[in-house]
This record gives structure tokens, sequence and C-alpha cells, in this order.
């Protein structure tokens, strides 16, 4: 009996180790981060967006399906040739099962496609064209926080709505730029406003005189900036010095916190923008951005944020489905809804964009503020299905 | 775009200030190359090394050294970075620039290169390539000026005329006085000044030296207008190697006027057809080169 019962719990432990054993590539899970840690998005994602993938490793207790996991980053230099490569080097050697961020929508399109035609998930939590899930859309590839849709959605409506109908759009050259622009414009149109001009400068700048200048003299009402990081704060900077934010309105397409922090509420106050995601949003938002805020500094934008909700469910999918190998993982997060302090009741296209409410944000004035890094009142909750292009709208191949 | 009136003089100003950085800093360039005969690609480094100094001597130095309230302002950091930097053009020279001048120009070039590469990397460790706001900015010089025709920045014209004024004192002292005429000497015939007892290879460490405090002084100006970025000096450099081609590297006025005037047409450039404005000096480059190639107010060598 005696022998019986330990051959039966020697079996029954046995299969059990045996279901547990996973089918995990290299035995063990590598994350790849790739972002912009020099240049004029470093602030977005950067060092901080390694943090924020460390902190849900940390949190999700280091290991996954029994095999540790591994995190190595690189910083792409806003170069889709620097990227590409780079990538290739972490799938074809290092066994790279996942990589994120990406943070530049000409990175972004060119490491998608890259890897899902190795057979490896991009989760793309910082580039915000459109295309990623349209004409450039790739079967493992994750479009997660924000795009070029939803930001206007939420931003030009209400500038529209409160006057602002003549637009003057000073655009960053490259495929995130083109994409807001053409989005932002789709949209002041479709509200009833007017384009009347538009000029293009090269990614990094930092002397916006002479397209400010144009802009002014355009008699527009409202001057439409279509770039981020740096490029935008130099601008909002260098249109207080000529005068421009006196006789017309700036509107920032895409904002971070980061941003708000550099420029100094005197400067920023009054700014409206749509965001995935503020710190202040609610108890669970609070409790990540402090940590993160201990942590590195900053408190974290909605870029860095995203990225640790994306990590965590990345291996949450791994837990459950016990391997880590690309079309597995993706067909995951296609059947599950996710909540967690990022967002609620996200979830995942089949052309790889991610459902979640977008929020309109205000910056708030000096006095509003209330302690380091209260910038921003949420002033509208824009739904998911309102904010994103809609499934029968896309353009993605993988659709047909 | 509208090409009114006051669209192109708003442009044209625009354009004068980058020109003025312009002049400035190939000044630096054809003195450097017309008495050493180096064709000192780190120029752009020490631009960007003055602007730094600047930035640091205001917001880090102090906490460096113990005593956190010590911020050297925007008036000390432009008398002083272009003598910190200038001396340490001085020790480059010293130790390293001096042991190519009887070798190939292509020694001194791949050297000063080598430097410039070495300090921008070892900024881009610090600092963000998107630009760091310069913080101290004086009150003075802040606000718009209204010339009619745009409110242009008071601090963006206190730019076109310091760096004029610095240009203008540097043509006077090397045209016009006594130890300018020492240098042309030495530039001609170093031998035969030497033989007259002036002492040529310290003259050729003082030119270096100021050569690159111009450089520096340039820096600092900029600061404000442009943000602090390590590369800020390597995309300025290309466009400088241009101008000084242009002007040709033998002439001290015709750098100055060169560097304005190709300011401007790139500030025009910008209204008639924006995404040319970055290669219409190099196409007037190209020009200058087919039909006289020593430069527009150059001499053959």
């Amino acid at each position: 009996m005696k022998t019986n019962m330990m051959t039966l719990a020697l079996a029954t432990a046995m299969t059990a180790s045996g279901a547990a054993q996973a089918n995990i590539s290299g035995d063990a899970v590598n994350i790849g981060v790739l972002t912009d840690m020099t240049g004029l998005y470093s602030a977005v994602g950067g060092a901080g967006a390694v943090a924020a993938t460390e902190m849900a490793v940390e949190d999700f207790g280091g290991e996954v399906a029994g095999k540790p996991i591994n995190i190595v980053s690189s910083d792409h230099q806003n170069r889709a040739d620097i990227a590409s490569s780079k990538a290739r080097e972490w799938i074809d050697n290092d066994g790279v099962d996942v990589i994120v961020e990406m943070l530049n929508s000409s990175v972004a399109i060119a490491v998608q496609k890259l890897a899902s035609s190795k057979g490896v998930v991009t989760i793309n939590t910082g580039a915000g064209t459109t295309a990623l899930t349209n004409e450039e859309c790739a079967p493992l590839g994750i479009h997660y926080v924000y795009d070029t849709h939803a930001l206007p959605v939420g931003t030009a409506t209400a500038i529209v709505e409160n006057g602002g109908e003549e637009w003057y759009f000073i655009t960053a050259d490259y495929a995130f730029g083109q994409s807001l622009e053409k989005n932002t414009s789709d949209v002041v149109k479709a509200n009833g406003g007017k384009v009347v001009g538009s000029v293009r400068h090269p990614l990094s700048t930092t002397d916006f005189s002479s397209y400010l200048i144009q802009a002014q003299s355009s008699g527009a009402d409202v001057v439409a900036l279509g770039n981020a990081g740096t490029d935008f704060t130099n601008a909002v900077r260098q249109a207080g010095e000529f005068g421009i934010t006196e006789t017309q309105t700036l509107a920032g397409m895409l904002v971070f916190i980061s941003d708000v922090h550099a420029l100094g509420l005197e400067t920023a106050q009054g700014l409206q923008y749509t965001s995935a995601w503020y710190w202040d949003q609610n108890d669970e938002a609070r409790a990540f951005a402090e940590r993160f805020l201990e942590r590195t500094g900053s408190m974290p934008s909605m870029v860095q944020a995203g990225l640790y909700s994306a990590v965590t469910n990345y291996l949450q999918a791994i837990e459950e489905t016990g391997t880590d190998e690309g079309k597995t993982v993706r067909a995951y997060f296609g059947e599950t809804t996710m909540n967690d302090m990022f967002h609620k009741n996200a979830t995942v296209q089949p052309n790889g964009r991610v459902i979640h409410d977008m929020y309109l944000l205000k910056v708030k004035s000096p006095s509003e503020s209330e302690r380091p890094w209260d910038y921003a009142t949420i002033e509208g909750t824009i739904p998911g299905d309102k904010a994103f292009i809609p499934l029968s709208e896309s353009t993605c191949s993988l659709l047909k | 775009m509208s090409l009114s009136l006051n669209a192109i003089l708003a442009q044209a100003m625009l354009g004068l200030t980058n020109g003025a950085f312009y002049a400035i800093l190939s000044l630096g360039l054809a003195v450097i190359f017309g008495l050493l005969n180096i064709i000192n690609f780190a120029h752009g480094a020490v631009y960007m090394l003055g602007a730094m100094v600047a930035l640091i001597g205001y917001s880090y130095l102090g906490s460096w050294i113990g005593v956190p309230e010590l911020q050297a302002g925007f008036w000390w950091a432009l008398a002083l970075a272009p003598l910190v930097v200038g001396v340490f053009g001085m020790i480059i020279e010293r130790t390293m620039l001096k042991r190519l001048y009887q070798l190939d120009h292509l020694y001194g070039l791949l050297l000063t290169f080598g430097i410039a590469l070495v300090l921008q990397g070892f900024f881009l460790n610090y600092f963000s390539t998107g630009g760091t706001p310069y913080p101290a900015t004086p009150a003075v010089l802040k606000g718009a000026v209204d010339l009619g025709f745009m409110y242009f920045p008071t601090y963006r014209l206190f730019a076109i005329i310091a760096s004029l004024a610095v240009c203008f004192a540097t043509w006077y002292v090397i045209e016009r006085t006594q130890i300018g005429a020492l240098l042309r000497a030495g530039t001609e015939n170093p031998n035969l000044v030497q033989a007259f007892g002036v002492n040529v290879p310290l003259m050729v460490t003082l030119t270096y030296g100021f050569g690159v405090a111009l450089a520096a002084f340039a820096g600092v100006v900029a600061a404000p207008i442009y943000s602090i970025s390590p590369l800020m000096g390597a995309d300025l450099i290309i466009i400088v190697f241009a101008v000084v081609v242009i002007g040709g590297m033998g002439s001290i006025m015709g750098a100055i006027v060169t560097g304005l005037s190709l300011g401007m047409i790139e500030g025009l450039t910008k209204v008639i057809y924006a995404p040319a404005a970055n290669t219409v000096i190099f196409l007037l480059m190209v020009l200058v080169l087919l039909i006289r190639p020593a430069g527009l107010f150059g001499k053959e060598r």
C-alpha cells in the first residue's frame, strides 16, 4: 500500500512538474527595450522605459513559467536603420522574445515588420502613427498606448469647439508628423474648421523661429504643433519669445508630462492635450507613479506607464499559455480583456490596436498646482470606440 | 506661404541671426587656417564646449565646489567661457597639433576631427541631443523689440550686435594693428619673422587659442537661442565649412561678409521653399567651386 501511494505520489509529482515544464525558447524570457536614450524623446521613454520594464519584471516575481526573465535595452537614436540592425541582432543572436517601446514611428514601422517576419511579438508603447495598424500592420505587432487618430479626436475637437477654426501646422517631417497632421486635419474639417497652411521641419530641430514667423503671418487662429519631445518644448518656448501666444492659440497635439515639466507651469498653463493615462487618475495609478518617482526622480509618462502594463500583461500571457512563442502569445492578447493600473476593459483588435479610453487634460496654472508634478486636470474622457479608428475602416491587409 | 514684404523682412532678420553665427565661426576657422594651415574640424565641438561651460558654470559648478549659491550668470560666462575654452585649445595645440605642422593637411584634419568626436561623445553621456534650455538669460535681454514688420526677440538682436562687434574688432586687430601685421607676416613667411626675433611658435599657440575662444564666445551667445545640445556644433560646422569655402580661406572680411549673406539667403529660402533651406548653401558652394575655386574673396595659394 505504502509503495503504491509512494508511486502514485511520485507519478503525480512528475506529471505536475511535466505540465509546468513550459515551452520557453532558450530557457529564459528575453525582453528587448528599444528606445531613444539620448535624443529628443529620451525623457518620454529612455532610461525611464527601462526602469518601467524592470519594475514590471520585479513585480511579477522575476521569473515566469519557472524560467528567468532578462531585460536588454538599446538606444535607437531615432534611426530606423540602427534600430533594424539591433532588432535583427537581438532576434537572431540573443534570443530576444519580445521587443517593446520603440518610441519613434519610423523605427516602429521598420522593427514591427522585421520582428513579425521572424515570429517575434512587438509591443509598441511609444510610437504614434496609425500606419502601424493600417497599411503597415503586421501579424505579431501590438500598438499599445495611443495613436495619431486618438490624439486629435480629443484635442482638436475641443479646440475647434472653443472657436479655433483656422489651423496652421508646424509638423515634424517624418512618419509620425505626417500621420498626425493628416489625422488632425481630418478631425478639424469634420468639425467645421479649416486648414490654412502647413510647414514641415526636420526631426530634432532647435530653432523654430522661421516656422513660427510663417505661422504668424498666416493669421490662423490655431498654430498646431505636430511634433513631440524637445521639438515641442523648443517650439512652445520660442512661440512665447516671438509673441505668437498673444494672438494665436497653440495646440500641442502630442504632449507628455515630461514636456510640461520642462516648460514649467508658467509657460504651459492652459494647454489642452489628449493622453491615455495620467498619474493622478486613480489610486492604482498614483501608487505606481509614486514608486516610479522614487526610483527615477520623475513621474512616469503615459508611455512608461503603458510599458509597465504591457510587459506585465505579456508575462501574464506567457504564464497562462505556457510558452513564449510569438503567435500563441499574440493570440492570447486578442482573446483577453486587460484591467490594471494603466487601463480598464482594454481589448486588442485583430490589427494590433489596443482599445481603451483616452482622457482630455488641461495644464494647471501655477496657483492651482498643489505639489510637484501636479500639472493637469482631467477635463473629459473619450471612450475607446470613439477615440480609435473602427475596425471596419482599417486598411490593414490582415483583415481581408 | 505668403510672400508679403513683412514676411520676407522677418525671415531676413532671422537669417541675419544665423548669419552672425556663421560669420563668427568662419572667421575663427579662417584665422586658424591662415596661420596654422590646420583645417580645424574641432571648431564645432569647441563652439559646443563654450555653451556647455556656460551651462555648467550656472547650473552645476556651485554644487561641485560645495558652494551651491554660486551661479555664474550670463555675463560671467560671456567673459570666462572663451578664456576657459581658449586655454583648453592652447593646451591641445601645444601637446598635439604642434607635431603635425610639417605634415600633410590631412593629419591635422583627422586629429581635430577625432578631438571633436571625443568631446561630443563625452557630453552625450550627460545631455540629451534634443537640447537643454539655457536657464540664465539675463532679464534685461528678455522680451521683444517691435521692428514694425515683426516682434523680434531682444536677445536675438543682442546676439547679432555682439557677434558683429566681435567680428569687426577681430578684423580691425588683424588688418590694422601692429600685432595683426605680425600675424599676417608670420603666415606668409614664418622663418623670416622668427629671424626678426618674434616668437612665432608662441604666436601660433595664441592664435589657435584665440580662434577657439571666438568659437566658444559664439557658443555662449548661441546658448539662449538654440538650446544646448552635444551635437549643436556638429550640425553647424558643416555649414560653416561651406561658408568658408564660398568666402575663401584667405580673407577675414570675406569670411564675415559671406557668413552674413549666406545666413540671409538661407532665411529667405525658408520662405520660398522651406525644404531647400538646408541645401541652398551647398548648392552655392558647388557653384562657387566651379567658377571661382579660391572662393569669392580668396586668393589663390
